[in-house]
């Protein structure tokens, strides 16, 4: 397998090739570490890589080899190499959220999502660069400096699963792991031109993700293609004993549902798509709305009927993330106080100070922030004007797609970020930087399913399209994903 | 509602955060640049949904006590003070003092 091969197969291709014994899986780890290496995926470069063991790693591909052999057959994903998200829990590498606080923080145990991805095959190589616990869209936040992007290294990978979106977009991994709170696979996905989900909330196991705000936080996977996250969400997904809010309901074979309409003149017959309004404003940048209407002219194409629809508070969504993802991580994070787990200062003279300035070393400017803000809205006084309001209008967002897709729409069409990846450095004013969500944080406040995918190139950076599904509505979604991707071709990366 | 001083100072407090006088100014100007934006919630019609709260589309029922161990990196033996039949066995409070069945 030359450099080449290995960067352009898919996780399905891959694992295809290992499976029939065409490719040994350690061969595949080392075409990933040797890639990572061209790619320049260290600190000192692209800095998408935070944590990686070769040794462990080839280690873990010689046990599955051995393992394929007594069984006769490889699992789904065998031998391919997958890079996870500091902040999921893995055995044998560091969990550290990017953050001072975990430095050198191993987990003893394992994240759902990672262990059902290992029973088939898949090889975790890397712990990539993340906004510190997940909080930031730009991977700038990481207590060891911004992850670059693979497009342009002076912009941003867009965050908070930058590491993760640059390391497949490079060619290091052809799947990985990230995690949304209120777009953070999507964002990095649309700026690293590559395909990132955000499952239905309660789709996907939490067991194992250092929470964040535990009422909009769901892992996700990232890919160059629109099979391969179906594929992985196929795995993934599912009732979880060690989640309580995971559900039971029947996983779909999304991949069968698409493929069997595959060579269908007209894969989206039957159904409708929705463009909300809301997310076309007059100030969206040029290049973004012209791709975005050519997408719009591909899925009439393909037989859906496209009607424009309204999502009237959708507005309002920025203020009420930003009052409810911080008020649960003030809880979330109180955990990490220098007691139980990685930093602890030896300053302190009292408990009260171990506390305080442990985290106060420990946390990075903008989880402090979060932490004084969420406190802040929660604490007496303002309870009711900011974090009751903000829970009373996330149900009005939620009543809003339940009515669009109450009313016969199957999916929503919209552009994924409103720029392209800005310049590292580019944004400094915290509320500046939070409006670069506003397309992708409605989903994860509605709780609904939403992915991005490729759509074309504005001055040669990645713009991506973003579909939204109702409630459990993957199947649908990956449909209209899938039928779009076949439709664009490669003009989806030009 | 403009975010002050003492605000910041009682917020880090109740957050156990150590706060330098020398950030406050920073700080306060920072949370008040955020929380202007959060104003427009005010002006929303929110009576058909006042008691509202996000639930999962499921509900979220207890799993049974039971089942296998998680599949740890090490056993239990090498991060816990003493183990006893599965159990980490720690000192124990001094509320219970009066038990006699004392732990190491």
């Amino acid at each position: 397998m030359t450099p080449a091969d290995f960067t352009s197969l898919s996780a399905v291709a891959l694992s295809a090739r290992v499976g029939s014994g065409e490719i040994a899986p350690a061969d595949a780890v080392q075409a990933s570490f040797d890639r990572a290496a061209t790619a320049g995926a260290g600190r000192e470069s692209l800095n998408m890589i935070l944590w990686s063991d070769h040794e462990l790693a080839i280690r873990d591909a010689h046990s599955l080899a051995e393992g394929m052999a007594a069984a006769g057959r490889g699992g789904l994903l065998a031998g391919v190499p997958i890079a996870v998200k500091d902040n999921i829990a893995t055995l044998g590498l560091p969990t550290t959220c990017a953050s001072k606080i975990l430095a050198g923080y191993v987990s003893p145990y394992e994240a759902t999502a990672i262990v059902r991805l290992r029973e088939q095959g898949a090889i975790v190589v890397a712990k990539t660069n993340m906004d510190e616990f997940a909080m930031g869209s730009s991977t700038e936040n990481s207590a060891y400096g911004p992850a670059r992007n693979p497009h342009d290294i002076r912009r941003v990978t867009g965050g908070s699963s930058g590491g993760s979106a640059a390391a497949v977009a490079a060619g290091v991994v052809p799947l990985a792991l990230g995690s949304e709170t209120g777009g953070s696979v999507r964002q990095p996905a649309a700026f690293c031109g590559i395909v990132g989900v955000k499952p239905t909330y309660g789709r996907v196991s939490r067991h194992g993700l250092v929470a964040f705000a535990s009422s909009l936080d769901q892992i996700g996977p990232m890919a160059r293609n629109v099979e391969d996250v179906a594929l992985a969400m196929e795995i993934m997904s599912g009732l979880d004993a060690f989640d309580s809010t995971s559900s039971s309901r029947e996983v779909g074979g999304y991949r069968d549902q698409f493929m069997s309409l595959a060579t269908s003149p007209a894969p989206l017959e039957g159904m409708t798509i929705g463009v909300p309004e809301e997310f076309f404003p007059e100030n969206l940048d040029d290049s973004i709305r012209r791709l975005c209407e050519r997408s719009i002219d591909a899925l009439k194409s393909l037989g859906a009927k496209v009607i424009d629809v309204k999502l009237p508070h959708t507005s309002l969504a920025i203020p009420v993330y930003y009052i409810i993802a911080p008020a649960e991580a003030s809880s979330n994070l109180a955990r990490f106080d220098g007691v139980r787990y990685g930093f602890r200062t030896d300053m302190a003279a009292s408990l009260r100070e171990l506390y305080s300035i442990t985290r106060s070393e420990g946390f990075g400017p903008e989880v402090t922030r979060r932490i004084l803000l969420g406190t802040y809205v929660l604490s007496a006084g303002y309870y009711d004007a900011y974090y009751k309001k903000a829970q009373a209008v996330r149900a009005l967002i939620t009543r809003d797609f339940g009515s669009v897709f109450g009313d016969g729409v199957d999916a929503l069409f919209t552009p994924t970020t409103p720029t392209t990846a800005f310049p590292i450095g580019g944004i400094t004013d915290p509320y500046e930087m939070y409006l670069s969500d506003i397309f992708t944080v409605t989903a994860n406040l509605a709780g609904v399913p939403a992915m991005s995918l490729p759509i074309g190139r504005a001055a040669g950076l990645p713009v991506g399209g973003q579909i939204i599904a109702p409630h459990f509505g993957e199947a649908a979604m990956f449909r209209v994903a899938y039928a779009l991707e076949s439709a664009l071709g490669t003009e989806a990366h030009q | 509602m403009a975010v002050t001083h003492d605000d910041v100072r009682h917020v880090a407090e109740l957050a156990r955060l150590a706060v330098d006088d020398d950030r406050l100014d920073h700080l306060v100007s920072e949370l008040n640049g955020i929380l202007v934006h959060m104003d427009a919630l005010a002006q929303v019609d929110t009576k058909e949904v006042e008691h509202a709260v996000f639930a999962p589309v499921d509900s979220t029922p207890v799993r049974a006590d039971s089942g296998s161990p998680l599949k740890m990196l090490n056993p239990l033996s090498s991060f816990a003070p003493s183990v006893k039949d599965g159990f980490i066995l720690v000192h124990r409070l001094a509320s219970h003092e009066d038990s006699a069945d004392r732990a190491p």
